[in-house]
């Protein structure tokens, strides 16, 4: 009896550790996130606001949506595998708003960036050396960018 | 039609499961996306890689990467024959705008694509002191930068230099995956804005992804594999010179 008596100042000693631990747990419960740990050591509601951004580039299956007409020609040629905004830059806008009119690439600038001959690049992709093949005359004076080559019954490809 | 109701009770459930894998494959919003069906991976063709760019800019704009700083960037090599582990590597601008005309100089030449490759055992999701980096059930590296510190642990542990800290938002910041889109049933921007397929997104938990019949018929790579980091980015035709 005497021996706890003297032990006293133990107790009161692992009692302030035990309140400690309870404001440990009291102030955890508030500034944990909710979702912490819900499927590993971080946010998980963090998932959701990253897959709930925005997106910008529309994808070819919503541009082929309306422009049936386009796809009609270029599923034909050799841009078959060429996605509308490759080119066309990205148009979630004009997807979401039909009334904002894209800008039509410049095919000096858009043309040459795939298609100017460079040792680098893989051999059977078809270059040209702009000035010598056409001499500053714009691309789509001779080729249609949706299928480019230059007589579709031949299947001559202009670019080669 | 009669049923009985044993029937209606194995019925009801089967056509729930059919209507839900309908709304889940549409483009639009897919609130029935479920993070444990996929398991998301990248593969880069070499041989078709042209070095046009065009995943750069469509990556800045899809997800507004600051200027001078990447989230996929394209590396030229030259080799000479003589001198394979010393290539010499270019990337101006992150190859944002292409490269300049190689002459012709019987040296071997190849782009390579890089960005993160969304490890399944990444060396920075395991040095984040506060969990605000981490592996998403469905395989991609992702940031939450409500959380992140900016301590930049992590853009020193990637052996692959794929992360940075954000000049504005002083948070890490690195490649999604396009997680907005892929979750919506789009592929990642890159892959959209790649002319000629040397980009595409995989998805290893489908069965019907030709990815599994492609690396079952190809030499496929993934770079520094000595690391073992368990990377996703699969690469067809990897000269070995590169690092």
């Amino acid at each position: 009896m005497s021996a706890l008596k003297e032990a006293g100042h133990l107790f009161r000693f692992a009692g302030l550790f035990v309140l400690a631990f309870l404001v440990f747990l009291v102030v955890r419960h508030y500034v944990v996130p909710k979702s912490f740990g819900e499927y590993g050591h971080y946010r998980g509601a963090a998932i959701g606001e990253i897959a709930a951004r925005s997106v910008k580039f529309a994808g070819h299956q919503t541009c082929e949506g309306c422009h049936t007409d386009i796809l009609d020609v270029k599923s034909k040629g050799k841009h078959a595998h060429v996605n509308c905004e490759a080119c066309h830059g990205a148009l979630a806008n004009h997807a979401d708003d039909p009334t904002i009119k894209p800008v039509l690439p410049d095919t000096a600038v858009l043309c040459a960036r795939c298609h100017t001959a460079s040792a680098a690049k893989p051999k059977g992709f078809p270059q040209v050396v702009p000035a010598d093949h056409s001499g500053g005359v714009p691309c789509e004076t001779c080729h249609n960018p949706h299928s480019p080559a230059m007589d579709a019954n031949n299947g001559a490809g202009g670019a080669k | 039609m009669n049923l009985s109701r044993r029937q209606m009770l194995i019925l009801l459930p089967a056509a729930a499961v059919a209507w839900k894998a309908v709304l889940a494959g549409t483009p639009e919003d897919s609130p029935n996306y479920a993070m444990s069906d996929h398991w998301w991976g990248m593969l880069i063709d070499i041989p078709k890689c042209i070095g046009c760019g065009n995943c750069v800019r469509a990556c800045q704009t899809e997800n507004d990467v600051p200027d001078g700083f990447f989230r996929t960037w394209v590396e030229r090599y030259n080799v000479a024959d003589e001198n394979m582990t010393n290539p010499t590597v270019i990337s101006p601008d992150g190859g944002k705008e292409g490269f300049p005309v190689a002459e012709e100089d019987g040296e071997k030449y190849f782009f390579v694509p890089k960005m993160c490759n969304h490890c399944a055992d990444s060396p920075c999701t395991q040095v984040c002191p506060v969990g605000a980096t981490f592996i998403s059930p469905d395989g991609v590296v992702l940031i939450d930068q409500s959380y992140c510190l900016g301590c930049a642990y992590c853009v020193q542990a990637c052996p692959y230099g794929c992360r940075y800290i954000h000049p504005q938002k002083e948070v890490a910041d690195k490649c999604t995956l396009c997680y907005h889109r892929i979750t919506k049933g789009l592929t990642t921007a890159c892959c959209e804005a790649c002319p000629t397929g040397a980009r595409q997104l995989v998805d290893l938990k489908n069965p019907n992804d030709p990815i599994h019949e492609f690396l079952k018929t190809h030499s496929v790579q993934v770079l520094k594999p000595q690391m073992a980091t368990g990377a996703k980015a699969f690469y067809n035709g990897l000269d070995g010179s590169v690092r």
